[in-house]
């Protein structure tokens, strides 16, 4: 949209055109010799005319960010159109003159005028370009403001996404149910827990740690839930040799793995599997799989987990900045999320 | 005082039996590891009181109360919920959080032992303010001992009838004990429009509107079914459709 429309300002720029009009008769009354009436009959059309056009300077200044266009292209084409308006400008006024029975000549103030309109319609640049480079300026605040808002909740999120709260209280309560039933198994579970918290913790100041760590802290997660679970969970893990000392982003499987806890194993019934693979792809990467089965019958319910996947593949993207691909989906009762990872030397 | 105990998790349920065995004026007639049973139970059973894990396989614990109906003291079980937590506050259901002590347990037990025979509150409306904001994915029904679920993409209309309402699925008709206002209030308004004083209809199985009388309209659904619209449903009806063009 024009500045000029925006606002409620067209009333604002249209007073500013008064002293113009009032400048243009003076010329033409006390230069030129014309009564006050006629210099007052043109110079009104004459400065309303222009006041039309000069607002279309904006439109090149917009097409010529002074950031991105040389000076001399700049200046050329301003200077051009703004000595084609100035030029039209004056030889209406000539034309204007014309047609009244007007005593006199304008002629004396033409270049006066051509002058005036050459200033008019660069100082309309002038403000265009002022005005252009604060809206730049505004909108790159936005930007920023946003970016860090973003980079604040993402932050936030991968902290809270390390433990799960649910995690955490259910096997807590897992726990307190085998003090009595169990002590060995309450302490034992005791273990894994604070193992698990403890290295989701460290990991937390990582940037890459290797497969076999990742998978090492997916088994100790999946330790606690098989508590948890009993017979409901049972888990396969296919890791091909040579695949070890890949290095990942930190808890890369483990909120995939979580995921397949929480919407395929508990909201099953019967005994559901859980499939971990990793084995080295064609292109020299890895290729991780985290499989599970799900309740196919079930109408679809609330899902909270959709954060998993979309910070697993967030922290995909910045880590291998696109060239790893993430695909997920359901089929044959099983839900599967395959990652390819690509060779470590192109990381 | 009979009490029934559900939740998918077993030691959860052995923990709760454990604590329970103090009482010897208690008796654990069931115990369910997912709403289904919890609803078959429920309804052979006739418990005096209910311990329901919210979080469950086929049916929340939410769904379970919704289908068992209002005469049945219940002392949610959760892990951490929110939502729920709120909901449970502003309609005074007790509830524990996992882990809980023995004390809490007892404490928990004592108050609904005194308000037993008390009404709970509408199942649904508790339902439907428990959960995170948004709409419903999914009507559950009980039919005699037979539990449907339907998906509301599948939900054709719902009609009400006095208490009830019956909602038109897949060419089947299923009652449900709700208002048909409730039932409006869980829906997508952009989806499912009230139409009528007794009927809401899936937007997507609305093929053409026509005349009936001066003053009214009936909506043709896919399956040639006619159902009545009333004057500010057309309004609605309208105002949506030109919304969407």
């Amino acid at each position: 949209m024009h500045p000029l429309l925006r606002d409620g300002r067209l009333g604002l720029y249209f007073v500013a055109w008064l002293p113009i009009a009032y400048l243009l008769s003076w010329l033409a009354a006390v230069q030129a010799h014309l009564s006050w009436p006629a210099a007052i009959t043109i110079a009104v059309p004459l400065s309303l005319a222009y006041a039309f056009i000069c607002p279309s300077a904006w439109y090149a200044c917009r097409s010529l960010p002074l950031a991105r266009e040389t000076l001399q292209r700049v200046l050329l084409t301003h200077l051009v159109s703004a000595a084609a308006a100035a030029g039209i400008w004056t030889a209406a006024a000539a034309g204007l003159f014309a047609v009244f029975p007007f005593t006199g000549s304008i002629r004396p103030v033409l270049p006066a005028v051509f002058a005036m309109g050459l200033v008019l319609y660069l100082l309309g640049v002038a403000i265009f370009y002022v005005v252009l480079s604060v809206e730049a300026a505004q909108e790159a605040q936005v930007r920023e403001a946003e970016a860090r808002l973003l980079a604040g909740k993402a932050e936030l999120r991968a902290l809270k996404a390390q433990v799960n709260p649910h995690f955490l209280f259910n096997s807590l309560h897992s726990i307190s149910a085998l003090t009595s039933i169990n002590a060995g198994q309450a302490r034992e579970m005791c273990v894994l827990l604070g193992g698990f918290l403890r290295s989701t913790l460290g990991l937390g100041e990582k940037t890459a740690i290797t497969l076999a760590e990742e998978i090492a802290l997916v088994r100790s997660y999946l330790a606690i839930e098989q508590i948890r679970f009993g017979s409901r969970l049972e888990v396969l893990e296919e890791m091909e040799s040579g695949c070890e000392a890949y290095l990942v982003p930190p808890l890369l499987l483990q909120p995939l793995v979580e995921n397949a806890v929480v919407h395929g194993i508990a909201r099953l019934i019967e005994p559901g599997l859980i499939r971990i693979a990793a084995q080295r792809n064609s292109t020299g990467g890895v290729s991780l799989v985290v499989e599970n089965s799900f309740d196919t019958e079930a109408a679809p319910t609330k899902r909270a987990g959709g954060f998993g996947l979309v910070s697993v593949k967030k922290r995909l993207e910045a880590h291998y900045n696109g060239s790893a691909t993430l695909r997920a989906g359901a089929g044959e009762g099983r839900y599967r999320v395959e990652i390819q990872l690509p060779e470590e030397s192109n990381v | 005082m009979t009490v029934m105990i559900v939740d998918d998790e077993e030691l959860a349920r052995r923990l709760l039996r454990e604590m329970l065995a103090d009482h010897q004026d208690i008796e654990v007639v069931a115990e369910c590891a997912n709403g289904f049973e919890a609803v078959k139970a429920a309804a052979e059973r006739k418990p005096d009181l209910m311990f329901l894990d919210v979080q469950m396989p086929k049916l929340d614990g939410f769904e379970v109360l919704e289908l068992i109906g209002p005469g049945v003291g219940v002392i949610f079980v959760t892990a951490y919920d929110n939502y729920a937590l709120r909901a449970f506050d502003v309609h005074a259901v007790d509830y524990l959080l996992k882990p809980f002590s023995k004390e809490r347990f007892e404490a928990a037990l004592s108050l609904a032992e005194n308000r037993l025979g008390e009404n709970t509150p509408p199942p649904a409306l508790l339902a439907a303010t428990a959960r995170a904001p948004g709409y419903l994915e999914r009507i559950v029904v009980k039919d005699g001992t037979r539990v449907h679920i339907i998906p509301v993409a599948r939900l054709d209309f719902a009609e009400a009838q006095d208490d009830y309402i019956r909602l038109a699925s897949n060419g089947k008709t299923y009652l449900k004990q709700q208002t048909i206002a409730s039932l409006e209030e869980s829906l997508d308004p952009r989806q499912f429009i009230r139409i009528h004083r007794s009927y809401i209809v899936n937007l997507d199985r609305v093929v053409k509107m026509e005349p009936y009388s001066k003053d009214s309209k009936v909506a043709v659904l896919s399956d040639g079914k006619q159902l009545p619209v009333s004057r500010s449903g057309y309004q609605r009806l309208t105002a949506l459709l030109g919304e969407k063009l």
